[in-house]
């Protein structure tokens, strides 16, 4: 056996912190949400679990836990329960390419603070996102109920149209930097400016995609309780219900990163190599600031959230295959227009 | 005999890829069928990943397993097919198809017995890294390429058109 035991273990153990980060940063994102729709409609919000009631999120973890557990009679037992879970592991699954800093030196060993550095890194967030369908249709289709299959018929129906600007709006990106490694984007923007000042549409047609890719206000029509009862989950209970609302909140969180990586410089920040630091330091700092940038994207999720009212579902439709669709088109034509001429001037 | 991590890889990849690709044809449930075909793809994406192709893996995940499958299962959900309202097939119908498919495994067979595999070293090719794969199709390729293009616009506007004579 000739296994590079260190690599395996190092790997591990990044993955793991990934994933330990997107859950508790999943889980405080709730108690996020709580309290900027508190401030928003002037309320006070939670704040009887701990101080501030930051111990909130945990309460509402254990009363998840610990609430009955039903599965209806008339549903198909095993697609019920693979629903939700591929929700969460097709939400935990993007993490694995976005850097999450630069490398760390540790006795010797450099580490790259991102677990897989693929050449086809942005493809592979394609695929992870096409696949993040499927949670939602065989939880709606399994549950057996009228109002559950309608939901996810809606929902799928909207991640794919959504997909498709999205799509075309990376591709105008993908012209302009020439990689599709996204540890690679993020240091062309550390030596240059970043992306989203050379792409300020592709930006936001990527924002408004991402809203609805995430299935969050104001495309949260697969939830619509007023005309749909509660949405896809609408038969699930206890932790069930649990994943399917925490795999939302790990996308946003995904969403954020990824933008702040593809647009807004990543693990980078101004003057970060002239300020003569340690590396390992610059590194930490440029962890901290990529974390900053989420938490930003974060809260507009949650301000738009409780700002803006729900669309109608043909107004939802018109705008992603009238609107974005074309828009995200022509900027891919002038941004490749603008890199023949550069590559030929 | 030690083996090395790609073979375990290999082996394993394999044996899901076989059981899955049962699992298509023996489910009763065509859900249960779609769901195996679905992995299936994913190891076959794992054996190109193996091969250094990973440009062709993830498209193949993005085009079989994110778009065409979820059109299938999109289908067959809506349809709610089951085992009770599916009419009976005629038991010649059953003798005619494990015949014609046996006979086809038979031709397999037989060419690919002969036939000369150079084996590709995994890991050694570069062929599928996507920079190459790109500079091929656009030069060495560019007119079957562009041709294919052709015929994908012509397949969308026909079913544009397909939809809209509905209405």
């Amino acid at each position: 056996m000739n296994i590079d035991w260190f690599f395996i273990l190092e790997k591990i153990v990044l993955i793991s912190g990934v994933l330990v980060i997107s859950l508790v940063v999943a889980m405080y994102s709730t108690w996020g949400e709580r309290k900027v729709a508190s401030i928003i409609q002037d309320r006070i919000g939670p704040n009887r679990a701990g101080f501030m009631g930051l111990l909130q999120p945990l309460a509402d973890g254990g009363k998840l836990f610990f609430k009955e557990e039903i599965i209806p009679g008339s549903s198909n037992r095993f697609l019920f329960i693979l629903g939700p879970s591929l929700a969460m592991i097709v939400a935990c699954m993007t993490s694995a390419v976005i850097p999450w800093g630069d490398t760390l030196t540790i006795a010797g060993h450099s580490i790259s603070l991102q677990i897989a550095d693929i050449n086809i890194g942005i493809l592979y967030i394609f695929g992870v996102v096409s696949l993040g369908v499927y949670g939602i249709m065989l939880g709606g289709w399994a549950s057996n109920n009228k109002y559950s299959l309608l939901a996810s018929v809606r929902a799928a129906s909207q991640i794919i149209s959504y997909e498709l600007a999205m799509g075309l709006s990376l591709i105008a990106l993908l012209m302009m930097t020439g990689t599709l490694s996204i540890k690679e984007i993020v240091e062309q923007q550390r030596h240059g400016g970043w992306n989203v000042l050379y792409q300020p549409l592709g930006f936001v047609i990527f924002l408004v995609c991402s809203f609805a890719e995430c299935n969050r206000t104001p495309f949260d029509l697969s939830e619509a309780e007023s005309e749909l009862n509660g949405g896809y989950h609408l038969e699930y209970s206890s932790m069930k219900l649990g994943f399917y609302l925490f795999a939302e909140y790990i996308n946003m969180f995904i969403s954020s990163a990824l933008m702040s990586s593809l647009y807004f410089g990543g693990y980078s920040f101004p003057f970060m190599d002239s300020l003569g630091l340690a590396p390992n330091l610059v590194t930490i700092l440029g962890t901290a600031a990529l974390f900053i940038k989420i938490i930003c994207f974060l809260f507009f999720f949650m301000w738009v959230r409780w700002t803006i009212p729900r669309f109608r579902y043909d107004q939802l439709m018109r705008l992603g295959w009238n609107y974005m669709i074309p828009l995200a088109l022509a900027n891919m034509l002038v941004t490749g227009a603008i890199v023949l001429y550069r590559s030929t001037h | 005999m030690g083996m090395s991590l790609q073979q375990i890889v290999f082996g394993v990849l394999s044996i899901i890829a076989i059981i899955s690709a049962l699992g298509v044809i023996l489910s009763k449930n065509p859900v249960t069928s779609v769901l195996c075909l679905i992995v299936t793809f994913f190891t076959i994406a794992g054996h190109y990943i193996m091969l250094n192709a990973q440009f062709l893996a993830v498209v193949h995940i993005i085009v079989y397993a994110g778009a065409i499958m979820v059109l299938f299962l999109f289908v067959i959900m809506l349809m709610n097919l089951n085992a009770e309202i599916e009419p009976q097939k005629r038991n010649w119908l059953k003798y005619a198809g494990a015949i014609s498919g046996g006979a086809l495994l038979l031709v397999l067979l037989g060419a690919l017995r002969e036939a000369d595999v150079t084996p590709i070293q995994p890991g050694s090719a570069d062929i599928g890294l996507i920079s190459n794969l790109g500079k091929t199709l656009f030069n060495q390729y560019v007119v079957p390429f562009e041709v294919s293009s052709i015929l994908f616009l012509s397949a969308m506007v026909g079913a544009v058109i397909i939809g809209k004579r509905e209405s």
